[in-house]
């Protein structure tokens, strides 16, 4: 473990894509002209005002934000200690914080003059998304994903396919998010010419895990506002559901440099860390390479990827972003992990408590909260990011929970 | 080019590639995958390709995401997992197959999380120990140079760089700087084992990269037959087929998965017909 203390957390990547030891470009010569090229249009775009003005215009009058910071009263008094913040972004246009991250990539495509797009998704916010985002600027958009979450995501399939997506169905490997996201490398490999690859989370080559923390960090942005409004002063603790890492360092990046916030994020332990079956990277893996970078992954003794198992398609990685790999060794950010049954119980309790359903991936991280806000003192500001709503999941929940429907 | 060769090398394919062009041919490197579907088949085929024709091996280590394959190499990459495939596996058919042969250059194929679990350092000693000439290592583009392609130069083994359609003449230098042993054309952008490209690309692309370099030029992706291999190894100096030989490894299992009765012989043969399209490719190799 590396000890160092930068004098920024927000600083990285350096010029290569590198975290500390992690990021990194590790993909085939035949893509790297290409993510060169996204990464010199991505430093023009965001060199031009023109762009963030087009970017804000869009997520103000399509995607709905700011998000609102809602106090949730009823949890706070369940808890009885500090003050619950949720960070509606389930309140987006699609549902999650998704769309964030694909109507920033979406117009950096168009300024490329790309005709097709291609997206990997694991629960299928993320194709939803880029289906969304496809359908409104009318380009052709291919979604990759595993036939495992095809099946226990219904719902966003035909609602892809409603945005007039095509969703290709990958049964390679445990036919999840990895895969679906080597499927979409294959494509772009033989499409380099008039294809964007729309990547969902954190993860990637350099510049996708820089790029995609930007996009997202339009949620810690208005956290920061929005909680000095409400309450004069910083939260004290930041909480957030971790599969890549998008939503969660979207919610922290701005905060990095208050050294006083304590951040924390929740990875999914599935059925337990000592079971094997789960899809906590940082808790349970080591570091390797894998998909354009090198991160902390869930592999065997020979290098070879494991399968994640979490009852949360999104959360379902066996990898995680760098970034979050080096906020980890550094010590920063402080990682935990919580199993499909927490996460359950969780699901339940805020429906009822707050009339709000949220999605499987931010009830790991309420879980959590569960755990440490009746331990902090009532004047204690904690912020957790709802990062997307439970539609989507109402079946797998019932099935969970022994309800038919 | 400016490679740091302060290891010296095995010199087998130095030797291998002067040998051809006082023939004036080139090579045929066929590819199979390590414990495809076992470690014995894999050894037969391995110890029957130099008579065959093999004028290289390049041999592929197993990857959970092999992300620039096509379906035949990752099913061929599933049966080898099961067939114990690892890369201390690898190494020992390596060994075997050393023990028996000891001009026929052996290349390593494949990604690099496998190479960093293992140790960087214990990794090259060891292969170079086993016999390893070189590697080709798909998700190591020069920009992660350090990584492997600079320790794997000064330790003697040969770092074999891919150049493809998408590498321009801007890139080109950068991808050759460091490169060593040949340089491995991947004919079209796309994955392995499925379009091919024309025999016109082909041969605009190899007299490009000759302009840059003088490192021997392999051409890869999209060779099937004798008759392809033959078209490139008219201007290229080795044709590699890996995809179609690997199906061919496929269509000779039985029911559970392990080798036919008559599976290395069928490989072999295959072998020979695609060598002999390289032979006689060039009109004067002939005589």
């Amino acid at each position: 473990m590396t000890t160092e203390h930068p004098n920024s957390y927000r600083s990285g990547p350096d010029e290569k894509g590198h975290f500390g030891i992690f990021g990194g470009r590790y993909v085939a010569e035949t893509l790297m002209p290409l993510i060169l090229k996204v990464e010199q249009a991505y430093d023009a775009a965001k060199a031009d005002p023109s762009f963030q003005a087009e970017l804000d215009d869009y997520l103000k009058h399509y995607v709905g934000r700011p998000s609102p910071l809602y106090f949730a009263p009823r949890l706070t008094e369940h808890f009885g200690g500090a003050k619950i913040y949720f960070k509606r972004d389930e309140l987006n246009h699609t549902g999650a914080h998704k769309i964030n991250n694909c109507m920033g990539q979406i117009l950096l495509a168009r300024r490329m003059g790309k005709q097709r797009i291609i997206a990997e998704t694991g629960a299928g916010q993320h194709g939803v998304a880029a289906a969304t985002v496809c359908a409104l600027f009318g380009l052709d958009c291919v979604v990759y994903m595993g036939t495992t979450d095809i099946e226990r995501q219904a719902p966003n399939v035909f609602r892809m396919k409603l945005l007039g997506a095509e969703v290709r169905p990958v049964t390679s490997g445990t036919a999840t998010l990895k895969d679906a996201m080597n499927e979409a490398l294959r494509d772009w490999v033989a499409n380099v010419e008039d294809t964007y690859y729309l990547i969902g989370t954190v993860a990637g080559p350099h510049p996708y895990p820089a790029m995609v923390r930007d996009f997202q960090s339009v949620i810690g942005t208005e956290v920061r506002e929005q909680i000095m409004e409400a309450e004069g002063r910083l939260p004290d603790t930041l909480v957030a559901c971790i599969g890549g890492g998008s939503n969660a360092i979207g919610l922290f990046h701005v905060f990095l440099d208050d050294s006083d916030i304590n951040i924390i994020g929740v990875e999914a332990a599935g059925h337990g860390i000592d079971t094997g079956e789960h899809a906590a990277s940082l808790t349970g893996g080591r570091p390797g390479v894998l998909h354009g970078n090198r991160t902390y992954l869930l592999q065997d003794g020979d290098g070879q990827i494991l399968d994640a198992h979490s009852i949360s398609a999104g959360l379902d990685y066996p990898g995680i972003g760098p970034e979050h790999s080096w906020l980890h060794e550094s010590g920063r950010v402080s990682y935990v992990s919580v199993t499909d049954e927490e996460a359950l119980a969780a699901f339940q309790l805020c429906s009822r408590l707050e009339g709000i359903v949220p999605a499987l991936e931010p009830a790991h991280a309420l879980s959590h909260v569960a755990r440490i806000a009746p331990d902090l003192p009532a004047d204690h500001l904690l912020v957790m990011n709802m990062c997307g709503r439970g539609d989507k999941d109402v079946f797998t929940v019932a099935e969970a929970l022994g309800v038919e429907l | 080019m400016s490679a740091p060769n302060n290891g010296a090398t095995s010199g087998r394919l130095e030797a291998r590639f002067a040998a051809l062009a006082a023939e004036g041919r080139a090579a045929f490197i066929p590819f199979i995958v390590a414990a495809d579907p076992t470690i014995d088949a894999t050894l037969g085929i391995l110890k029957g390709l130099p008579a065959a024709g093999a004028d290289i091996i390049e041999l592929g280590v197993i990857f959970s995401d092999p992300m620039a394959d096509g379906p035949a190499i990752q099913a061929a990459g599933l049966r080898a997992k099961a067939g114990g495939a690892n890369v201390r596996q690898t190494l020992a058919i390596v060994r075997e197959f050393r023990a028996g042969d000891d001009t026929t250059p052996i290349i390593l194929m494949g990604y690099y999380n496998p190479i960093y679990i293992y140790g960087v350092d214990d990794f090259l000693r060891d292969a170079k120990a086993a016999g390893v000439d070189g590697l080709i290592v798909v998700d190591l583009p020069p920009e992660e140079d350090s990584e492997l392609c600079l320790p794997s130069l000064a330790a003697g083994m040969h770092f074999v760089r891919l150049a493809t359609p998408t590498t321009d003449d801007q890139r080109l230098p950068a991808v050759l700087d460091h490169s060593s042993g040949f340089l491995y054309y991947v004919a079209i952008a796309g994955i392995t084992g499925t379009a091919s490209a024309t025999r016109e690309a082909i041969h605009a692309a190899v007299r490009r990269l000759k302009n840059h370099t003088d490192l021997p030029i392999a051409v890869g992706f999209g060779i099937k037959t004798p008759e392809q291999a033959a078209a490139v190894a008219q201007v290229a100096d080795a044709a590699v087929v890996g995809s179609a030989i690997v199906q061919l490894i496929a269509d000779n299992l039985d029911d559970n998965g392990q080798p036919a009765e008559n599976l290395v012989d069928t490989v072999l043969d295959f072998v020979r017909l695609l060598a002999d399209g390289v032979r006689s490719a060039r009109p004067q190799a002939a005589d």
